[in-house]
C-alpha cells in the first residue's frame, strides 16, 4: 500500500483526536489557573470561602464548556 | 561541525520522505481511493466480539425503544410507538417491536441504522420516498415523563403555598426542597442580572432551569435516554432563549449593536462582530449544554466499554481491569451529577445575563445617587 494512502487513511480521525487532546490541555491549564486563583484568595480571606468556591465552580464550568466546543469540532472532523 | 552534519542528515531524510510521498500521488487512480474507503469501513467490524462504537452510539443517540440489557435470549427492551407519515403512503403507526430490533420489515418500512426508511416490495430501500418520522422515540417519552413529574411537583408545591402553608407557617415537605432552589435562582440569577424587572422573566428562567435539570438527572439513570445531549433539544432551548433575548431588546441594546460607542475607525470591525454576537451567544448556549452532557455520557460508557475491549484481548485482563474501570466510572459519575446541576444553572444564568444586557437602561448619575442613598 502506498505510504501516502496509509497516512491519509486516518488523517480525519487523527485530526479530531489531536484537536480534542489539545483542548484537554487548554482546559487543564485554564481550570488550573482558576484553582490557583481561588486557593490563593481563600488563603488571603478564609471567611469568603463559600463565595469563592461558588465562583470557582461556575468559572470552571465555563472553561470546560469552551474545551468541549473543541471536542465537538473534533467529532465533526471525524464524522463529517 | 556536528550540527552541520546533523542538519545535512535531516535535509536528506526530509528529501527522501517528500519524494516518497509525492511520487505515488501522481500514479494514484480513483479506484485506489474506493479501496481505502471500503477498508476504512470494514475496520470497525474487524474488532470482532465487541463493537465499542455501536455500543456507545447506541446509548447516546435517540432510538425507537428503551434498551436495558442484552441477554443471551435477546435484548431486553421497552418498545415505543412508531408514527410515520409519508405523502404517498399516508399515516402508519405501530409498535417498534414489529421491527424486531432492525431485522424485520413491517408495512413497507424498515429500521436502517436507527432511522426508519421506506422499502419496496423486494426489500430494497426506496430512496425517493419521503418519510416523516413523528414517532414517540425514547427522547420524546423521557421528556414527557420529566415534564409530567415537573408539573406535578411544582403545581402541588404552588397549591400548598396558595393555601397558606409556608407563607404564614413553616414550609412542609416538598416545599422545603423547592423553595431554596427558587430563592437561589431569584437572588443569584434573576435579581443581579435583571434588576427590578426580574419578575417578568422569572417564570421563563425557572422553567429553563428545572426542565434542563430534571432531564439531566433522569438521563443519568442507566437505561434512560440521553435527552439533553441531543442537539435538537438544546437547539430548541437556545432558539427560545434567542427569541426572548431579541424580543426584549430595547433601543439602547440595538443602538449599541449598530452604533457602538467606540472610535470611528474601530466601528467597521465592531458592528459585524456585534451582529455576529447576537447569534453566537445563543449558539454557545446550545453547544455548551449539548457537548457537556454528551461528553459526560460518552466518557461513562467508554470507561465501562474498556472492560470489554480488554476482555476481548484476554479474559484475565478483562476481569483484572474491571475494578479500575468501575472506580473511574463511579468517580466520573459523581462528577456528572455535579455537571447536571451546573449546566442547568449556567444555561439559566447566561440567559439571564443576555436578557439583562438587552433590557439594560442607560446609566444616569441619578441612579448612582439613588443606590448610594439606599446603602
Amino acid at each position: 500500500m502506498e505510504l501516502l494512502t496509509v497516512l491519509l487513511d486516518g488523517t480525519a480521525n487523527a485530526g479530531g483526536a489531536i484537536g480534542a487532546g489539545l483542548a484537554a490541555i487548554g482546559a487543564g491549564i485554564g481550570i488550573g489557573q482558576i484553582g490557583k486563583g481561588a486557593v490563593e484568595a481563600i488563603a488571603r480571606q478564609p471567611e469568603a470561602v463559600n463565595d469563592i468556591r461558588a465562583n470557582m465552580i461556575l468559572t470552571a464550568a465555563f472553561v470546560e464548556g469552551v474545551a468541549l466546543f473543541a471536542v465537538i469540532a473534533g467529532i465533526l472532523a471525524m464524522f463529517v | 561541525m556536528r550540527v552541520r552534519t546533523v542538519k545535512c542528515l535531516l535535509v536528506a531524510v526530509f528529501g527522501l520522505f517528500a519524494i516518497n510521498i509525492s511520487a505515488p500521488v501522481f500514479a494514484q487512480e480513483h479506484k485506489e481511493g474506493d479501496a481505502i474507503h471500503t477498508e476504512g469501513a470494514a475496520a470497525p467490524e474487524k474488532k470482532g466480539g465487541f463493537d465499542a462504537q455501536e455500543v456507545i452510539f447506541g446509548h447516546v443517540l435517540n432510538a425507537h425503544e428503551f434498551h436495558f440489557i442484552d441477554l443471551p435470549s435477546g435484548p431486553v427492551t421497552i418498545p415505543l410507538p412508531v408514527i410515520l407519515y409519508s405523502p404517498e403512503r399516508g399515516f402508519a403507526s405501530f409498535m417498534s417491536s414489529k421491527f424486531e430490533h432492525g431485522h424485520a420489515t413491517y408495512e413497507g418500512y424498515k429500521l436502517h441504522d436507527g432511522v426508519v426508511v421506506a422499502v419496496n416490495e423486494d426489500g430494497s430501500i426506496n430512496e425517493s420516498a419521503v418519510v416523516y418520522d413523528l414517532s414517540l422515540t425514547r427522547n420524546v417519552v423521557q421528556m414527557i415523563l420529566g415534564l409530567i413529574a415537573l408539573v406535578w411537583i411544582l403545581l402541588s408545591v404552588a397549591k400548598r403555598y396558595k393555601s397558606g402553608q409556608g407563607v404564614t407557617s413553616a414550609p412542609k415537605g416538598m416545599q422545603n426542597l423547592i423553595e431554596p432552589v427558587i430563592t437561589f435562582i431569584r437572588d443569584e440569577v434573576a435579581k443581579p442580572n435583571l434588576g427590578h424587572k426580574y419578575e417578568r422573566y422569572f417564570p421563563y428562567l425557572l422553567t429553563i432551569f428545572f426542565f434542563i435539570l430534571i432531564n439531566n438527572i433522569i438521563g443519568l439513570v442507566p437505561g434512560t435516554a440521553n435527552v439533553t445531549g441531543n442537539i435538537a433539544f438544546t437547539v430548541v432551548l437556545g432558539v427560545i432563549s434567542f427569541v426572548v433575548i431579541t424580543l426584549s431588546g430595547n433601543k439602547h441594546y440595538w443602538g449599541h449593536i449598530f452604533n457602538p460607542p467606540v472610535p470611528f475607525g474601530i466601528k467597521f470591525i465592531m458592528v459585524p462582530v456585534e451582529i455576529l454576537g447576537i447569534f453566537t451567544k445563543p449558539i454557545a448556549l446550545i453547544v455548551r449544554l449539548f457537548a457537556n452532557m454528551l461528553a459526560g455520557h460518552i466518557i461513562i460508557i467508554c470507561l465501562i466499554s474498556l472492560i470489554f475491549i480488554f476482555g476481548n484481548i484476554s479474559s484475565g485482563i478483562g476481569w483484572g481491569f474491571s475494578p479500575v474501570s468501575i472506580a473511574f466510572t463511579t468517580f466520573i459519575y459523581l462528577i456528572e451529577v455535579l455537571v447536571a446541576f451546573i449546566q442547568a444553572f449556567i444555561f439559566t444564568n447566561l440567559t439571564a445575563v443576555f436578557i439583562g444586557q438587552a433590557i439594560e437602561e442607560v446609566h444616569h448619575s441619578d441612579d448612582h445617587k439613588e443606590l448610594a442613598a439606599k446603602h
